[in-house]
């Protein structure tokens, strides 16, 4: 195991993940909304907002699946050493990690049985820079309309058809990070 | 306390209950499973909401707790002090300083900001629990959407009582699919659950979170011809000369003398200092500044 | 004038004082050790360590005496300390097989290898108020003692399974899932009813046991076998790569033999109740055993008689004790702002009786 994968994580656990929460709870109940992330050092090239999250979020009892550039040696050391989550393949995650082009077909992901709606996969997906314009959101969390920089429209639009089943997604960047709960309806 | 871990939980345990609460967000209205922890106040008193606030705590936080609407009750008393104990953090009483409000029964008065969490101690989380004890039933109604049994009941209420004999702990719909139990807050608090905070529920011993993010829409059940009101005594605030908050009803003496008083202490105290008097109150003499 | 009542916060602490000097309680008199409670009351200590789900007699009886004897006060300490324990890893399952008895009964044969040992048990002791007791300083007269037997005690069930009469448990090396890990979800596994009734108020389910026997679940219960005695547990450590003992702890057994079932196809077998506790517990290994059988009447093909303890949701719901009183007792606290709500409305619809408003017609509601 490389030194790389010994160090990155937050420095105060505790205080750290709660900082991070608060973001990653923001982000989800403000969809559009753009919040900061940091704390964590992962090996590249995981963003630090994505680090965060896995740290504050992951540990042995949630799978995780990695896309493309996100599944390396050195990243699995680091997320094995710092959250024990186990590395599995895309259907059986509790969480995904990759680009969006990496992440596709995201068909491939848990939506949540009917009973359970809960148990759907959250993909965290490493992005350019975030910012508040392009795709119209509305819904839950949103007063009126919000607007993010969504990586396309059609493929959100289809999971929040699925409402109460379907996906929930991060977008992180740098220390960058906002969400899109499946309850949000997007438009171009 | 200081050989517990920040706020008391474990990470383990703090980052099981995050997960639920993202869940939650996600699907409002939606009860999510949780393993619920036994924490050192009871099942019962208070340990569903004690856990969601435990779980999202900062050490900047402000905590307001109130039971009742008041601050002073007892068990909120005993929760505030855990929370002081266990993760150093600041409380407040006054509502607009909360980061963090957690409340048994009650919504406060005035409006929540879209920086402040509201977290509700829940004791049955379940709204169609009374109608059908069996969480295997239950859990599939949730599912089909299948309601029917809840809109016979209020039906019969009409029926009988000539009105909806819910008066607390009224069941709503979120975003048109859950129907959700707000926890046992008075059918008047029912239309301040559409605000610009971040609500949490949490229900200890029924193991389960819910959540609905700022603006959620949440409607109180209802028929067109039987429209929901959201009724509280017909008075005004004996020490602050509120006409729009949640009364308590004091008896005074043996002869069933009452008077009414808000039961948002906070809010009535800010009333007070702000000049407004009561019929049973006295002005409070003004500061020189 | 009033004035709202305030102080709780001066209340709770002298409450709190005072529950000191009631536990305390006449000082003239001699203070109760945590030591004397292990060794005297071990029972006690062995109910609040299995409902407590955490082996360690010293804090038992701590928790004991905190709780000034209300034992389920005590087992609510304990599972509050248990939590907040970190955890190293699991066991291997303990083989009770091994066990070292004290106490070993069948009720299925009159005897059987390794004897009918009756071991230190009330079964047969007069209940006569003794006031020697009441005296203390008085020598406890050594029992007798023999060779301790060397032989293996087999389970007496083992002795049905060679001759196929009695149904096999299908072994499963999987780790079980742990009920005070992840919410519980119905229907559930034997695994975890086991779990749950093991941790289960021994009243409640000694009640349920009882309900069976009764008729209400139509089950007659034989006890195969009863051992009482400690055992080895054994944990596979990772750095090592293979278990070590990390201690001993003792455990009541409990296999009762129940009615046979069988079917066209298959030949008539006995069924099986499984009961298991730590210490010396046996009213409630047994009750677990009986109430065990009654929850697999749906796996056992029988019918279901609408009997509360084959129920799983009902008993399992309500075994909890630390969860049965938390909510019991929260009605205690302050419902004042919810009661007005109530006030405020029978208020309304006796006005409303007493003077109907004008009639409405109910136009077409959506049902």
């Amino acid at each position: 195991m490389q030194v790389q994968s010994l160090a990155g994580a937050f420095a105060n656990p505790a205080v750290d993940a709660a900082h991070a929460f608060r973001s990653a709870m923001n982000a989800m109940a403000k969809p559009g909304q753009v919040f900061s992330l940091k704390g964590a050092t992962p090996p590249a090239p995981m963003s630090a907002a994505a680090g965060c999250l896995l740290l504050t979020l992951c540990d042995a009892e949630t799978p995780l699946y990695l896309a493309g550039e996100l599944d390396s040696q050195v990243i699995r050391d680091w997320i094995t050493f710092h959250t024990s989550a186990p590395i599995v393949a895309a259907k059986q995650a509790v969480f995904a990690l990759g680009t969006w082009d990496d992440l596709a077909p995201i068909t491939q992901f848990a939506i949540g049985t009917s009973e359970y709606p809960d148990r759907s996969t959250t993909l965290i997906v490493e992005s350019d820079a975030l910012s508040p314009n392009g795709a119209t959101l509305r819904g839950p969390g949103i007063k009126d309309t919000a607007s993010l920089s969504l990586p396309e429209v059609r493929t959100f639009q289809q999971n929040a058809a699925l409402f109460p089943l379907g996906l929930d997604f991060y977008f992180t960047s740098g220390t960058q990070v906002a969400a899109l709960p499946r309850t949000t309806k997007v438009n171009i | 306390m200081s050989n517990y871990n920040f706020a008391y939980l474990d990470e383990q345990t703090k980052r099981m209950i995050r997960r639920a609460i993202l869940k939650g967000l996600a699907i409002p209205g939606y009860q999510v499973p949780f393993a619920s922890r036994e924490m050192p106040m009871p099942y019962g008193w208070g340990t569903g909401g004690v856990q969601v606030t435990a779980a999202t705590l900062t050490p900047e936080d402000r905590l307001k707790v109130i039971d009742q609407g008041a601050d002073d009750t007892t068990n909120a008393v005993s929760i505030r002090k855990f929370f002081e104990a266990t993760a150093g953090i600041a409380t407040t009483e006054a509502t607009q300083q909360a980061c963090i409000i957690q409340t048994r029964h009650r919504i406060p008065e005035a409006d929540l900001r879209e920086d402040q969490i509201l977290v509700y101690q829940v004791p049955i989380p379940e709204p169609l629990r009374f109608l059908e004890p069996r969480e295997t039933e239950t859990r599939k109604m949730h599912s089909l959407e299948e309601y029917g049994l809840m809109h016979v009941k209020l039906y019969e209420d009409i029926s009988q009582h000539g009105a909806i004999a819910t008066s607390y702990a009224y069941p709503v719909k979120v975003e048109g699919r859950y129907v959700m139990d707000p926890s046992p807050i008075p059918k008047f608090d029912n239309p301040k659950l559409e605000m610009a905070a971040i609500q949490l529920f949490g229900a200890g011993r029924e193991q389960r979170i819910y959540a609905l993010p700022p603006y959620t829409k949440v409607v109180s059940l209802d028929f067109e011809d039987y429209p929901f009101v959201p009724t509280k005594a017909d008075h005004t605030c004996d020490m602050c000369d509120a006409a729009d908050s949640y009364l308590d009803e004091v008896i005074l003496d043996d002869q069933g003398n009452r008077m009414f008083v808000c039961s948002d202490t906070d809010y009535c105290a800010g009333r007070q200092q702000a000049g407004y008097v009561g019929a049973l109150g006295t002005a409070i003499a003004e500061d020189v500044a | 004038m009033y004035v709202a009542v305030k102080g709780g916060e001066r209340a709770i602490e002298n409450a709190h004082a005072w529950l000191a000097e009631e536990r305390r309680g006449d000082c003239s008199v001699t203070e109760l050790s945590v030591p004397q409670i292990r060794e005297q009351l071990s029972l006690a200590v062995n109910r609040v360590m299995v409902e407590g789900s955490l082996y360690d007699p010293d804090l038992a009886a701590l928790a004991i005496k905190q709780s000034r004897g209300d034992l389920i006060e005590a087992i609510f300490l304990i599972r509050a300390y248990r939590t907040t324990l970190p955890r190293f890893g699991s066991s291997e399952p303990i083989k009770t097989e091994d066990m070292a008895c004290d106490r070993r009964i069948s009720a299925t044969f009159k005897d059987a290898p390794g004897g009918q040992v009756l071991g230190p048990t009330f079964d047969y002791t007069h209940r006569l108020l003794d006031f020697k007791l009441a005296a203390e300083g008085a020598d406890v007269p050594a029992a007798a003692v023999a060779k301790p037997r060397t032989d293996p005690i087999p389970h007496i069930t083992e002795f049905l399974n060679t001759e196929g009469l009695i149904q096999t448990e299908i072994p499963c090396d999987e780790t079980p899932p742990d009920l005070t890990r992840e919410p519980m979800e119905l229907p559930t596994s034997r695994e975890l009813r086991l779990q749950a009734l093991a941790r289960g108020d021994e009243g409640f389910v000694l009640g349920m046991a009882y309900s069976t026997q009764r008729g209400y679940g139509r089950n007659h219960a034989f006890v195969g076998e009863l051992r009482i005695g400690t055992v080895a547990v054994e944990m596979e450590i990772p750095e090592l790569g293979f278990s070590i003992e990390i201690g001993e702890i003792t455990l009541t057994e409990c296999d009762t033999v129940n009615q046979f079932t069988g079917s066209k196809t298959e030949p008539p077998q006995f069924t099986r109740g499984y009961g298991l506790v730590f210490g010396q517990s046996e009213r409630k290994s047994i009750s677990m055993a009986l109430v065990d059988r009654a929850l697999r009447w749906k796996e056992l093909g029988e019918d279901n008689l609408g009997a509360a303890a084959q129920d799983e949701e009902f008993v399992l719901s309500h075994c909890d004790n630390i969860q049965a009183t938390g909510f019991l007792e929260h009605i205690k606290l302050p419902h004042y702002v919810d009661f007005q709500s109530e006030l405020e409305l029978v208020r309304k619809l006796r006005r409303d009786a007493a003077h109907p408003p004008k009639c409405r017609r109910l136009q077409n509601e959506q049902l």
